[in-house]
């Protein structure tokens, strides 16, 4: 009998593992080899660890802590878990450390080369599964988890299965990766992936860049997917030459490799697509909810805040203005894509058309200091949730959608296919 | 390990950010915490939940965001165990971390009406209907996962095993 091969998950994990066959299912302890805490999180893990009495963390250099989630402090409770962190860097002496302004949490560690394909990693953050673009087994975990990690550098982890995702098609010249995604979830709804690992792959993820893919892994939680990843390829190994801090791990799947289930999607002539509210699998195409009026658009946030994404909107706010009375948010994911944006002539561009631009960081995307909703109000978002509540009053409601829709319908104050604004 | 509670029923996809929004999320106490539970989509759900309450939701509970709050605001309001269809996997890992017992039953909805008492007996596996006169067996829990349990989170279990630096 032909042995059966490993997935990509399994082959990350039988390493971490020490264990050369994998059962999904079992339950193992798993080496970590990277931690990631913010604000929010990082305040209750650090307190945690003080009442396990723990003086050390495991290892400062695998530590990355951001500040980021409600930066800067709208409260002064916000205040005080920012306060607690710097000073428990220093303690620590966790070198890692990015303070206000920096970015979001999963953009600063990719940009700044903690992610490295092959590796472990855990964040206090379920947006932690982006790190998969780059071929990381990456998840997310609570803080008493994130705690007893940063005490012993293990877990425990139950092996997933891994289900495959097939992206084929020549992708339509406006169509973006978050349109992509938004299908998949659409079809296959927010409970498909419980517990799974995602492998994407296909000839459309392939033509990808890296910023396209981690909009793709970013959102494989919204599926329920425990890691959704990307197989590692010249184009992984090109952009992480020069930034990785760690060793970058040249991981493939078998070719005959057994996964739990294995989808294909065509993605020619996809249209753009659109989340209504209030679950992210609620998808439909743009046509469908064109003409709703919008008092938001936001442009931001880990899914859709990077360089590339700024560039795709000012594509169509470039020599247009914002529809009075809606408030264009604007969050560069990171200092580094705002100073990008910025030396493009792109933040200019979208000041001059009547956007707001605030500072790096999560921003309106989790409603807590910046941004938030009225009741009664409707948002468009390039973020990657929708839920009752999550951008302000739970009687807002929220669309998510691509970078370019939201674009779209900040010049026109309603929904609208970006279709009708590009050539 | 034995809890019990009336039920109350929620329904599938119940996501994090209705059990907690994101602006409480800087609350430390976790009975301030409690007080917002569900504040998105329940009006009354706490003056519901202080007597003690077995939640009995669909598929998916607890999806969306890492947030710990979510289950610890859950406690502090009175839920005493959830019962659900699947639950979102970070919710679940972090239910158990926190000393909430959170189980899998298939057909949970239909098997409960609100109000119900709900006894639940870990050890054995078996949840219990008494209003209805219906016994479930469902699969017992990882010993460690029940040990966590009973010790009331994973901190009181870590500071028993960290010296001994078995965590597995
Ligand atoms: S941008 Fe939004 S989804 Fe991403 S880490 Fe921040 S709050 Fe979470």
């Amino acid at each position: 009998m032909a042995s059966i091969g490993k997935t990509l998950t399994e082959k990350i994990l039988s390493r971490a593992t020490g264990k050369g066959k994998l059962e999904p299912g079992e339950i193992l302890g798993v080496k970590v080899d990277l931690v990631m805490i913010h604000d929010l999180t990082g305040a209750p893990t650090v307190k945690l660890l003080g009442e396990l009495g723990v003086e050390k963390v495991w290892n400062p250099e695998r530590v990355v802590v951001v500040l980021d989630h409600q930066s800067p402090p709208a409260s002064i409770s916000a205040a005080e878990n920012q306060k607690l962190l710097r000073e428990f860097v220093e303690k620590q002496r966790i070198k890692n450390f990015y303070d206000i302004g920096t970015g979001i949490c999963h953009q600063v560690v990719v940009e700044e080369g903690y992610a490295c394909s092959g590796m472990i990693i855990v964040g206090a953050d379920s947006h932690t599964v982006t790190y998969g673009a780059l071929g990381a087994f990456s998840t997310g975990m609570g803080h008493t988890d994130v705690a007893a990690i940063l005490a012993t550098g293990e877990t425990w982890m139950m092996i997933p299965e891994t289900m495959k995702i097939v992206v084929k098609g020549e992708t339509p010249r406006h169509l973006t990766s978050k349109d992509i995604i938004l299908h998949i979830i659409g079809s296959l709804g927010a409970d498909s992936a419980l517990y799974k690992s995602i492998e994407f792959t296909g000839e459309a993820i392939k033509q990808m860049s890296i910023s396209s893919r981690m909009t793709i892994t970013n959102m494989s939680v919204e599926m329920g997917a425990k890691a959704g990843l990307v197989e590692p390829d010249e184009k992984t190994y090109q952009f992480l030459n020069g930034k990785a801090r760690f060793q970058v791990e040249r991981v493939k799947a078998d070719g005959n490799a057994d996964y739990s289930e294995v989808y294909e999607f065509k993605i020619d002539g996809l249209e753009p697509q659109v989340a209504l509210p209030h679950t992210v699998d609620n998808v439909k195409p743009v046509s469908e909810v064109e003409g709703v009026e919008v008092n938001q658009a936001f442009l931001g946030s880990c899914t859709n805040g990077r360089f590339e994404d700024l560039k795709a909107a000012y594509q169509i706010i470039k020599g247009r203005k914002i529809k009075r009375g809606v408030r264009f948010i604007v969050s560069p994911a990171s200092r580094k894509v705002y100073l990008k944006s910025l030396k493009a002539g792109i933040i200019g561009g979208l000041l001059n058309a009547g956007a707001t631009i605030t500072n790096p960081g999560c921003t309106a995307c989790i409603g807590g200091h910046i941004g938030l909703l009225a009741p009664g109000e409707i948002a468009i978002s390039s973020s990657n949730r929708n839920f009752k509540g999550r951008m302000g009053s739970p009687e807002a409601k929220v669309y998510l959608a691509s970078p370019l829709t939201v674009a779209a319908s900040a010049v026109k104050g309603e929904i609208t296919d970006p279709r009708r604004y590009l050539k | 390990m034995k809890v019990k509670g009336k039920a109350l029923k929620v329904g599938s996809n119940i996501d994090t950010d209705v059990i907690i929004p994101g602006r409480y999320l800087t609350i430390e106490n976790p009975l301030e915490l409690a007080k917002h539970a569900f504040e998105p989509i329940y009006p009354g759900f706490t003056e519901k939940a202080r007597k003690g309450v077995v939640l009995v939701a669909g598929g998916n509970f607890g999806c969306g965001s890492s947030r710990e709050q979510a289950p610890l605001a859950l406690k502090h309001a009175g839920v005493k165990a959830i019962i659900a269809e699947s639950f979102a996997r970070i919710f679940f890992r972090n239910s158990i971390n926190i000393g909430l017992p959170v189980l899998v039953l298939k057909d949970s909805q239909r098997n409960f009406d609100e109000g119900d008492h709900v006894e639940i007996d870990l050890d054995k596996g078996i949840i219990e209907n008494i209003a209805k006169k219906k016994r479930f067996q469902i699969k017992p829990l990882h010993p460690m996962v029940k040990e966590i349990l009973e010790q009331g989170g994973l901190i009181n279990y870590l500071k028993r095993h960290v010296k001994r630096a078995d965590l597995k």
